[in-house]
């Protein structure tokens, strides 16, 4: 059977593999070669649910949205990841790769964030390790964000400006790399999504997948089936998205929906919709659709959402896009803020300016009566709370 | 005969230069090359700048940057260096990342590189085992000479299956570190490059990566053929513009 996982090259399709200078060839092969055993090992595995479980709070609930139901004529559950300790679905996979890290001796941590969320997810479990933490943020994030820098600081990281190319999240993980050049042997890199060089891909897709694990038991504990006709996610780099298609990937009679950025709208030259706009090409050691000019330079993207904000996706989702296993939906900034003060009014739910992507699908894309549509709530809105006082004058 | 084949086998330690093409001037191409090859420089990396060069510290980033703001593209390259075979007769290698040449298309890419007289390729992104799968054949039908890295890191098997696929010489990164970021040796560099020295390799070494004067120069190419300037010689240029390239030559040896 035709299968959207990673073959064991980290290939979904003809995306993904390792596409990283030989710097790197050393601190990725050790990963490859080591992370499917690890994972595997009882006291890895053991330890990963125990604090998925005591210390993120999973799992999340599995709520079915009534009145966001009724509204649009069809059965609307919602995945709460917004109820994860740190606000987002990003901590499973930091819990994740902070235990695998401890596994392979490392005693230094390196992340990237973009908006914070990842940063601050890192950090948090560096703290609860008692390992050493170094998040590169794009200068102009840090100005932006101020309350995650201030968390990650509270937890004892170091924030470092990334002050190259356009200071943002694609050079905060630019940066990342270089330190992890600079500091191959005793440094664990935890990228913060299914982005990157192979494993890394595979790897944050399989710790997210304890998202659609939980759906599945939980849709058949409520609705007596596994499958839902359909899976939502936004889309950046894709992490929360991987998570909740994970367990569906190879059952086709799954719809999966990816929503990604349309920014100011698909042609108007400020977008992060990458399937639209972008073309095959390498960007962070993968081989992916990236935003990028004739020439093959690496453009800048731009979404309200700082999460979204990225100009490449993961493999897994070029692969779902490019051989049409997945529906790919871009909504603009303007659609995905009027769907998060939405979701406000009819659930008493404020959503993170990525999650309301996924949520205005809604307008856009009807469903029938009967189905039953999942869409990943990946995060809380708190950290959004000053962009959604000044779009709506508060 | 390859020019860079030719050029490894004469009895004398090799000085390589790299540059980024299209600075400190989108022009300036053509005269780095010629003044490079007048002032007794062996070999000449031509620098394709790229938006975002990860295996490079600050010195090549900045210079990638300002070449691409002041215009340079692939295609502007390969018209800049139509007739460079006309004036120098040095070894050149394009160096870049992958994306540009994947994007230009990779035989189109190599066909230009044969038709004006390029000798090689580094793409440090490139692994060895995609190469060897889909673009050996491509490179070797154009005359190419692909170039691989290794490292410190880079355990004695991998050496071995680079040293296989290569022909020409190997390109010897000096320390775990992005470029321009170390100057200078330590012992590590030195138990390093007695190692490599020691494997018996089938192709020539070169050095790169924290070699900016005479003295390292020296060091590196005790063991190794030869070594490889890049950021030095990049900010040299920002301080001093174009015109006085011999000086800086003279200074290393």
């Amino acid at each position: 059977m035709k299968s959207y996982h990673a073959d064991e090259r980290g290939y979904y399709g003809e995306f993904g593999g390792a596409f990283i200078p030989e710097m790197l060839y050393p601190n990725c092969e050790e990963l490859r070669q080591n992370y499917l055993n690890i994972m595997a090992e009882p006291s890895f595995q053991e330890e990963f649910h125990q604090l998925l479980k005591d210390y993120v709070g999973r799992p999340t609930p599995l709520y079915l949205a009534k009145r966001l139901s009724e509204k649009y004529h069809t059965k609307i559950y919602l995945k709460r990841e917004d109820l994860c300790h740190t606000g987002a679905h990003k901590v499973n996979n930091t819990i994740g790769q902070i235990l695998m890290a401890k596994k392979l001796g490392k005693n230094r941590i390196i992340a990237e964030t973009g908006a914070g969320q990842h940063g601050v997810a890192t950090a948090t479990v560096c703290a609860l390790m008692g390992i050493q933490c170094v998040v590169y943020m794009g200068e102009i994030d840090i100005a932006r964000q101020a309350p995650n820098v201030a968390r990650m600081k509270m937890l004892g990281a170091e924030v470092r400006p990334a002050t190259s190319g356009s200071k943002t999240l694609k050079d905060a993980t630019n940066e990342a790399i270089r330190d992890w050049i600079n500091n191959p042997v005793d440094t664990h890199y935890i990228i913060g999504s299914v982005v990157g060089p192979h494993p890394y891909p595979d790897m944050v897709a399989r710790f997210q997948s304890v998202i659609s694990e939980e759906i599945k038991q939980q849709l058949k504990a409520i609705e007596g089936r596994e499958n839902p006709d359909y899976v939502v996610a936004c889309v950046g780099g894709g992490s929360n998205a991987a998570g909740i298609f994970y367990h569906y990937l190879d059952v086709p009679e799954v719809g999966i929906i990816a929503v990604e950025a349309a920014g100011k709208g698909i042609d108007s030259g400020e977008s992060a919709a990458t399937s639209a706009l972008g073309k095959v090409g390498i960007i962070h050691g993968s081989k992916t659709l990236l935003m990028q000019t004739q020439d093959g330079q690496i453009t800048e993207p731009y979404s309200i959402s700082a999460g979204l904000d990225y100009p490449g996706v993961g493999p897994m989702h070029a692969h779902l896009y490019a051989s049409g296993r997945g529906e790919f939906i871009s909504i603009t900034d303007e659609d995905a803020m009027q769907a998060g003060l939405e979701l406000s009014k009819l659930e008493g739910i404020i959503p993170a300016i990525e999650t309301s992507h996924a949520l205005a699908i809604f307008e856009e894309r009807k469903f029938n009566p009967d189905d039953v549509v999942v869409v990943n709530l990946s995060g809380r809105g708190d950290k959004d709370l000053q962009n959604y006082i000044d779009y709506f004058k508060l | 005969m390859n020019r860079i084949k030719q050029k490894l086998q004469e009895d004398k330690k090799i000085l390589s230069i790299y540059f980024s093409a299209g600075y400190p001037n989108l022009d300036d191409t053509v005269k780095i090359i010629q003044d490079l090859e007048k002032n007794g420089v062996d070999l000449i990396e031509i620098g394709l700048p790229f938006s975002d060069p990860l295996a490079d510290g600050p010195t090549i980033q900045e210079s990638s940057t300002a070449a691409l703001k002041n215009g340079m593209h692939t295609a502007l390259l390969f018209e800049q260096l139509k007739d460079i075979r006309k004036t120098v007769s040095i070894p050149l290698i394009i160096m870049g990342y992958f994306n540009p040449v994947l994007q230009y298309g990779v035989e189109a890419f190599c066909a230009q590189c044969e038709k004006i007289g390029i000798d090689g390729l580094i793409l440090p992104d490139l692994p060895l085992d995609v190469y060897k799968e889909e673009y050996e054949t491509i490179f070797k039908k154009h005359g190419l000479i692909n170039v691989f890295l290794i490292t410190p890191q880079t355990s004695d098997e991998r050496i071995k299956a680079i040293d296989d696929a290569s022909e020409g010489f190997i390109y010897m990164v000096s320390s775990a570190s992005t470029t321009g970021a170390k100057q200078g040796f330590g012992s590590e560099q030195s138990d390093y490059f007695d190692r490599i020295a020691k494997m018996g390799l089938n192709n020539p070494q070169i050095v790169g990566f924290g070699i900016s004067n005479a003295e390292t120069f020296k060091q590196a190419t005790q063991k190794a053929k030869g070594a490889i300037i890049g950021s030095a010689f990049i900010k040299y240029l920002t301080e001093n513009g174009v015109d006085r390239i011999g000086d800086f030559v003279k200074q290393i040896r």
